[in-house]
């Protein structure tokens, strides 16, 4: 955190200052291990056993917040009876088709449950549901068919839409109170668990048992009635190909502990960027709508009504997604949008597939994709594997590249790595490039959106120079321009654009939008054209508007709330008046978990959110995440929809049920519970199961994206080293904003990776000298630091398992210059989100420089054909096309 | 003919109105400010809560408009150093800010954890510290002890590892002697009690490079001026915050009027010190020290050698009466023995 977000870390200081005992778990010792507390260094991508570990000693020593447990999370459900655990089958739960390698979570669902709702008859994309594609055999959905089309959402697409996995649609599951029977959760979870002892965690992680019972010890003692711990996390612990296990299992935890709905409490996500939680809030991503709505699918979803269906049977706030919706539409479709029509609901695009990231590379390669934007994105160096990324840039008609520097992205045709050595040249390279200058975070305005959820507006300080225009500006005019072009058309399909609302008010030289009409509109409004002051007032009878829906009251009162700054000196220490955080300024979730189940707080020092008997609401320093008139003692009436349905001591008020999941019924694909696997590449065999990596990870076999043989297979020797990749606080993200500036470039001029004296001594690596790394996808090579701070860890055979630590900000462009770690990399991704695993990997580390030319590309193959991986080579710009392999 | 007596008041140290060295109550008055000039201010770095951010040196560079230079201080390049996360090297012409990165290991007994853990397994007395006074921050490496410390050898499955960050400046000494020997001027003490050397003024001479005992005044070799930090005059002037202090996210540096900073700095080593960290400890801030005591202190966490630092700094002109002692006796010597040349000459042939 001191590295990668070291303004934030002030508050940790401050906490230490304050007496907290801050604790870093990373593979390396970084400038946050020298100001912590402790240090814990473990092997990477084993974080679900050292957490599994923590659950396992918190479970058997019964060190868990029993009153919350019990009264908040579904601790006390019973699970179905065919439920089978990883214990009993090797390192797969019950549902698992090899073929497939997909999973039925019907045998997961709560006891009662017989054709889990979710999966069954609510096969469309219900908000949290999860879709039950009709012709789900073969790999159609995993290899996506060249049309891209009969090809239905994978189920995964739909999980991370709307919060969570909903709850299989018992309202009231059975439970057993007494926590004492088998199949109830919270035993489940504790046989599951059982064997992450901190012997086990210790051979798995490199984490000594001592140390590993000193952080047990510490966030035990730390939580509770009168405490409670937090855990911060940064986008690394997503990338993994069991990514959305790992919070999962920080989850359970926290759940177990007592410490989510709680000042001081929580899991906390900091960003790689500014306002990337805005960029999933109001979403980039394919499969959602902004607040968290799924993005209509094209055969499930043929009207509103089938798109609404399921959202209208939810209990909980999901319940109301209807309105939701036709707010939306109403927002972006305007008079246009009526109930006729069902509110231009065919005007939104669908979605026929997976349309993620990596595929659509992948896509473009193969030659289906013909244009493509690039936003403040740098592919060809911040993601994993670089050369398949430009080989995908390198297949396109168009590229449209908005960003502050002529980036790598924007030249790969005509000075990355591939022209070097042959396998692009310049003049057959398709693709038109087009660079449009983006103005700077300091030259526009607008809102950013924290990992707090709190929106701050930002003011335009300076004009952007030269043609550089704000991203508000380019749509804005892209979009008049083309309803311009299109004005006389009659052709239906051009409808959706022509009827847009379409009519922000500009002003300046530049005609700029106003991003505060945009804010307004996000938040919508009433009937009576004044803003709403909160979701709860939006209708599904078109009366009102709102571009999404968890933002409404932003703009409450017709005030633009995100710019206040109102200083904290004057004000508690909430600070509500600073910023807004959604939803409805509330700055933390769920709080209605810090009063106990009868409304009064857990204890005068962490007194937060309460029940005000007298005037009959709640109240507290935050804004209460519960209906304010909602008592304690409410029991929801019998068929009692939305958030009717939720108890009054339920605060999970997202979820079916109201509680915080030990245990996932639905929504997940890869398990109900997380589970230790070793990353697809990793140098040992998985010493839980014979079931060595995530069962259900996504790979894409081409030449160009080879993966090194793992685990207890001979080709793993070939690469021995495990390497993790990370940020510098020098540097940013891909490097276009920080190479190119010489102040920052001269505190890190040179592209490096840090080594251990041990592992230099065994390769004959010199500090300050050069290193060459070597994967399956390609060779680059690097200055070395030789440091203590990277260790290597002993497994249980005596083996040290040597760790490589690669920043990742080069590129061949800017003052500063190297070769991309990224390029390392190849794609292997969680199926949950499609994320891929970035944060592990296998490599060979020798000695000196590089291969130049086509020598590198011989130099790579060689390395292949040594470990026995396919061959690598690619005909002319990468254009080779995804294979299919049988019994992966 | 002027005679030189080394009993001068403006040389014995003693006289409040005129010293070379030893405390100086108002730095800016014996400078012959006014009295009602501002009063004097500082920085004081608590290297405790530095972060290695850097964003001091790019505040420094952005604010004074300093150039890109590689850690030898050639301006215009840059290159890895190989030493630890530090590619700045050292305090410079072009660099005035300079964040020092120490890596230190040293082998240990793993620490055990508290009494009574289930599961901890071991005798009743393997739970706890041996020692119970021993923690983690009060055993750590100190410069005698960093003999042992073999980075090439060390086993780290048993060593613990420390880094420490410091962001080094200026010290605006009591007694500067880069004043002290500036021939033209250039450098001259402000109103608030800081050193600034002025660009226009500089004949570029040097005599203030080696004046100074940190080795921080420094020559722009295309140039020939030396430049250092000002302490953001321009700022300070203006009622600022120096452009270091201001962008420190960790309250590392801190700035305000020396008096103030010197009691908090008090208070956080004895906090420290209650803590257990008992190799905490100020340097700069002893008004007793060669330079009269600094503008600019510190708070370290191991001796100063470990941060490049000198562990005794001294100004030369504290020596300059003892020079002048010397220097006059001899004099006198000469004078004796010219005196008796000529008188003898003068005897009657």
């Amino acid at each position: 955190m001191a590295e990668c977000h070291p303004v934030g870390f002030q508050w940790v200081m401050e906490a230490k200052d304050r007496g907290a005992k801050v604790i870093h778990v990373d593979p390396r010792f970084t400038r946050t291990s020298a100001l912590a507390d402790r240090h814990v260094p473990l092997r990477a991508g084993t974080d679900i056993a050292f957490l599994g570990g923590l659950i396992n000693h918190v479970l058997q020593n019964e060190l868990y917040f029993r009153e919350y447990v019990l009264a908040y999370t579904n601790a006390a459900t019973l699970v179905r009876e065919d439920f089978q655990d990883t214990e009993d089958l090797d390192g797969l739960f019950s549902g698992f088709d090899p073929e497939t390698r997909k999973y039925d979570e019907s045998s997961w669902q709560y006891d009662g449950v017989d054709t889990p709702a979710a999966a069954g008859q609510r096969s469309t994309a219900q908000p949290g549901g999860q879709v039950k594609s009709p012709n789900d055999g073969g790999r159609a959905d995993r290899m996506q068919e060249q049309s891209g089309e009969d090809v239905d959402v994978r189920s995964a697409d739909q999980f991370e839409t709307a919060g969570s996995g909903g709850s299989g649609a018992v309202p009231k599951p059975e439970r057993d109170e007494t926590l004492q029977h088998p199949r109830c959760v919270i035993n489940v979870l504790k046989r599951h668990f059982s064997r992450y002892t901190p012997e086990l965690v210790g051979e798995i992680c490199g984490v000594e048992p001592e140390v590993f019972l000193e952080v047990a010890e510490a966030i035990t003692a730390n939580s509770g009635r009168d405490r409670t711990t937090a855990w911060v996390y940064s986008v690394g612990w997503t990338h993994h190909t069991v990514g959305v296990q790992y919070i999962r299992t920080c989850s359970i935890l926290q759940a177990l502990l007592g410490n989510m709905g709680r000042p001081g409490g929580g899991i906390l996500a900091l960003r790689g960027h500014a306002s990337i939680q805005g960029s999933t809030d109001i979403p980039t991503l394919f499969n959602i709508l902004p607040g968290y709505l799924p993005m209509p699918h094209a055969k499930q979803h043929q009207s509103l009504d089938d798109y609404c269906a399921l959202g209208d049977q939810r209990i909980g706030f999901w319940g109301n997604m209807r309105a939701y919706t036709v707010s939306l539409l109403k927002s972006w479709w305007g008079d246009a949008a009526q109930p006729e029509n069902d509110f231009c609901f065919d005007y939104m695009p669908r979605i026929s597939g997976d349309h993620s990231s990596y595929r659509t590379v992948a896509d473009m390669i193969e030659g289906k994709v013909p244009g493509y934007f690039l936003v403040g994105e740098n592919p060809a160096v911040g993601h994993a594997n670089g050369r398949m990324q430009r080989f995908g840039l390198a297949n396109l008609e168009w590229l449209v590249v908005r960003d502050l520097q002529m980036i790598e992205s924007a030249t790969f045709w005509q000075d990355g790595p591939e022209i070097a050595t042959g396998e692009m040249v310049t003049d057959q390279v398709p693709t038109e490039v087009f660079f449009m200058p983006a103005a700077t975070h300091v030259e526009k305005e607008g809102t950013f959106t924290q990992t707090q959820r709190l929106l701050q507006w930002r003011h335009k300080a300076v004009e952007p120079p030269g043609e550089c225009r704000s991203d508000l500006w380019f749509y804005f005019h892209l979009g008049r321009r083309l309803r311009e072009k299109l004005k006389d058309s009659t052709d239906p399909r051009d409808r959706p654009l022509l009827d847009l609302v379409w009519d922000y008010p500009t002003h300046g030289e530049h005609a700029e939008p106003s991003a505060e009409a945009v804010l307004r509109e996000i938040n919508g409004v009433g009937p009576d054209g004044r803003t709403l002051s909160s979701y709860t007032e939006m209708k599904d009878d078109g009366s009102t508007t709102g571009g999404c829906w968890i933002y409404t009251g932003v703009y409450a009162d017709e005030v633009n709330q995100s710019a206040r700054r109102k200083p904290g000196r004057e004000q508690d220490y909430v600070a509500a008046e600073w910023g807004w955080a959604w939803p409805l300024n509330r700055r933390t979730l769920y709080n209605r978990a810090s009063a106990d189940p009868e409304g009064r707080p857990w204890s005068e020092r962490k007194k937060y959110v309460w029940w005000d008997e007298d005037a009959g609401e709640w109240t507290g320093v935050d804004v209460p995440d519960f209906e304010k008139g909602k008592r304690p003692d409410y029991v929801p009436p019998e068929g009692a929809k939305a958030q009717d349905g939720i108890g009054g001591a339920d605060p999970f008020i997202m979820q079916d049920d109201g509680k915080a999941w030990l245990y996932a019924p639905a929504g997940l694909a890869d398990g109900p519970m997380p589970t230790h696997y070793e990353p697809a590449e990793s140098p040992m065999t998985n010493l839980l199961y014979k079931q060595q990596s995530n069962p259900g990870r996504e790979e894409i076999h081409a030449p160009w994206n080879r993966l090194n043989p793992s685990g207890d297979d001979p080709g793993a020797r070939v690469y021995p080293y495990v390497f993790t990749t990370y940020r510098l606080t020098e540097h940013h993200t891909a490097g276009g904003m920080s190479r190119t500036l010489p102040y920052l470039s001269e505190l890190q001029p040179e592209f490096f990776v840090e080594v251990s004296p041990q592992l230099a001594e065994e390769r004959g690596l010199e500090n300050g000298g050069w290193a060459t790394l070597v994967s399956a996808r390609s060779a680059i090579e690097a200055k070395v630091l030789v440091t203590e701070r990277m260790r290597p860890l002993k497994t249980t055979d005596g083996r040290l398992i040597h760790q490589i630590g690669v920043p990742y900000h080069w590129g061949e462009r800017g003052i500063s210059t190297g070769d991309a770690a990224n390029d390392l990399f190849g794609v292997v991704m969680d199926p949950n989100v499609h994320i891929q695993e970035s944060k592990v990997a296998s490599c060979d580390i020798r000695p000196g420089r590089r291969p130049r030319g086509t020598a590198l590309v011989e130099f790579v193959e060689g390395y292949r054909r040594r470990a026995g991986v396919p061959s690598g080579l690619v005909p002319l710009n990468g254009r080779a096309p995804v294979e299919t392999v049988e019994g992966m | 003919m002027t005679t030189v007596s080394s009993a001068s008041p403006a040389f014995s140290g003693n006289d409040p109105a005129n010293r070379l060295y030893g405390p100086l109550p108002d730095v800016a008055g014996d400078a012959g400010y006014d009295g009602d000039h501002p009063a004097r201010v500082g920085f004081f770095t608590d290297t405790s809560v530095c972060i290695g951010c850097k964003a001091c040196e790019v505040a420094c560079k952005e604010w004074n408009m300093l150039p890109m230079d590689d850690a030898d201080g050639v301006r215009d390049r840059m290159g890895l150093t190989g030493m630890s996360y530090d590619n700045t090297g050292m305090l410079g012409a072009n660099s005035w800010r300079h964040v020092a990165f120490v890596e230190q290991s040293r082998p240990v007994d793993l620490p055990m954890p508290g009494v009574g853990l289930p599961g901890a397994g071991g005798t009743p007395g393997a739970h706890g510290l041996a020692d119970g006074s021993q923690t983690r921050q009060d055993s750590v490496l100190n410069a005698e002890a960093l003999a042992e410390f073999d980075p090439q050898t060390g086993r780290s499955a048993d060593r613990e590892i420390r880094w420490l960050m410091s962001s080094d400046v200026c010290k605006h000494c009591t007694h500067a002697g880069c004043l002290d020997v500036c021939p033209t001027g250039a450098l001259f003490r402000t109103e608030f009690g800081t050193v600034v050397v002025q660009g226009d003024i500089c004949n570029g001479c040097g005599y203030c490079v080696p004046a100074c005992p940190y080795g921080v005044i420094d020559q722009r070799k295309d140039d020939g001026r030396v430049f250092k930090c000002t302490l953001c005059y321009d700022r300070t002037l203006d009622g600022l915050m120096p452009a270091c202090a201001t962008a420190c996210p960790t309250e590392s540096i801190q700035f305000g009027n020396l008096d103030e900073l010197q009691a908090r700095a008090d208070a956080r080593l004895a906090t420290l010190k209650e803590q257990g960290v008992q190799t905490a400890r100020l340097y700069g801030r002893d008004e007793g020290d060669g330079v009269g005591g600094a503008g600019a202190f510190f708070l370290l966490l191991d001796e100063p050698e470990v941060y490049g630092l000198p562990p005794d700094p001294v100004v030369p002109t504290r020596d300059l009466p003892a020079l002048w002692k010397s220097a006059g006796a001899a004099a006198a010597v000469m004078l004796g023995v010219i005196a008796s040349a000529v008188l003898g000459s003068r005897r009657p042939r």
